[in-house]
């Protein structure tokens, strides 16, 4: 198990491994916004939370793909599935590792991005906390996602359609916290839910990944 | 794909199963390796006994030789590896990334991982692909060597290896046949 962990580790940090990939888009697009939509703090501190959560969430989007599909291709997942680790585990596994080179690096470098859109101070901590907690669920809903396309050429735009509607219930509450934090409202409510779909996710979607992964794989 | 089939393979024994391109003897060897589940029959073998290769070798191009058999090695919860290195001749390569091996030193690695499982059936499909005749005298070897030692293997192969002991099944005699699509039948549609 750990060496499956690091293994990913270790092929997601080595040349053209897919780490950086999402930080770099999300460092891109907190650029970019104050560019296209003008320098007003004001304006800029209002969209800030959705703004950062828009780029997390896309971030993730982009490196999912490549859960499965390489090891597909290298034969691999083949060989995983009969090896004695359980496949439930080989995917909780998986998850975790795309979570340690795409959410938790987006999460560690949030606040300076928070910087540059001008995000109120008492924010920085909200967005913190909701995207450490959201992120995960980014993760195991995205390799749910990307057990369901493994083995189709291209799968990239169904992988998309099908993992963004998921995404959904994450990018509102959290982006809500991130809002209601701004404003000094109570957060309760939307950080109990967001943590509350992270927790379902992480439960319940390893096992109908290894499910649609053994039949992908027939 | 296949109906009829029957076999058995007793400790120490090999079978070679032979057939045609598209018989089915990679689909027969995913089904006893567990990958995919029989239509009808069964398969009295448990699949933690079981270690399967394919066309593919699973081999990750940026990671050494040893790193990559480290980790099935470890993934099998089999820590040695210098055994299998030194067996498949690549102990001088255990530092080289895999990117820069060649076909044949892909396949030995490959073959390497097979002997790091630790498991007594090995399912094989077409091992000896990209093969020259040394590294195929040298696999050849250490089939005999895991029969020796109580092991099983079940392979499909093209070529003759060189394994008089091992049972030739041909696949090609039970091809699975649709049902021939009778006239009659219409007159039942229209029932």
């Amino acid at each position: 198990m750990i060496a499956l962990l690091m293994r990913d580790l270790r092929l997601a940090f080595r040349a053209g491994g897919g780490f950086g990939l999402g930080l770099a888009f999300f460092l891109i697009l907190a650029v970019l916004v104050p560019l296209g939509v003008g320098p007003e703090p004001q304006i800029l501190a209002r969209i800030a939370p959705g703004i950062l959560w828009v780029g997390a969430l896309l971030a993730c989007l982009l490196s999912l793909d490549r859960i499965f599909a390489l090891d597909f291709e290298d034969g691999s997942l083949d060989l995983l599935a009969t090896a004695p680790v359980p496949l439930e585990a080989a995917v909780s596994i998986k998850a975790l590792a795309h979570w340690l080179t795409t959410g938790l690096p987006l999460v560690l470098i949030s606040p300076v991005l928070g910087l540059l859109l001008f995000l109120p101070g008492e924010a920085y901590v909200w967005l913190i906390v909701s995207l450490a907690l959201g992120t995960p669920a980014l993760s195991v809903i995205g390799t749910f996602g990307a057990a369901l396309t493994v083995g189709l050429k291209r799968g990239g735009l169904l992988l998309s359609l099908l993992v963004l509607p998921l995404y959904i219930p994450t990018l509102v509450f959290g982006a809500e916290v991130v809002s209601r934090g701004a404003m000094g409202l109570a957060v309760d409510t939307p950080l109990a839910l967001l943590a509350g779909i992270t927790a379902g996710a992480v439960a319940i979607l390893p096992f109908a990944s290894a499910h649609v992964l053994r039949i992908n794989l027939r | 794909m296949l109906e009829g089939l029957s076999f058995t393979v007793t400790p120490g024994a090999a079978l070679v199963l032979r057939g045609p391109n598209g018989c089915g003897k990679t689909t027969l060897l995913r089904t006893v390796a567990g990958l995919q589940p029989a239509l009808s029959g069964k398969i009295d073998c448990a699949p933690d006994a079981i270690a399967y290769a394919a066309h593919a070798d699973g081999i990750k191009a940026t990671l050494t030789v040893a790193e990559n058999l480290r980790f099935w090695a470890a993934i099998y919860g089999t820590i040695r590896i210098d055994t299998a290195l030194e067996q498949m001749n690549l102990r001088g390569l255990a530092e080289r990334a895999a990117q820069n091996l060649s076909a044949g030193q892909k396949r030995r690695l490959g073959l390497a991982r097979l002997m790091v499982t630790g498991r007594p059936v090995w399912v094989l499909d077409e091992p000896t692909v990209s093969l020259d005749t040394a590294s195929v005298a040298l696999f050849v070897d250490v089939v005999r060597q895991h029969l020796a030692g109580g092991g099983m293997a079940v392979m499909a192969t093209h070529i003759d290896l060189g394994l008089p002991e091992a049972e030739i099944l041909d696949l090609s005699r039970f091809k699975a046949r649709l049902p021939e699509p009778g006239y009659g039948n219409f007159d039942e549609a229209f029932l």
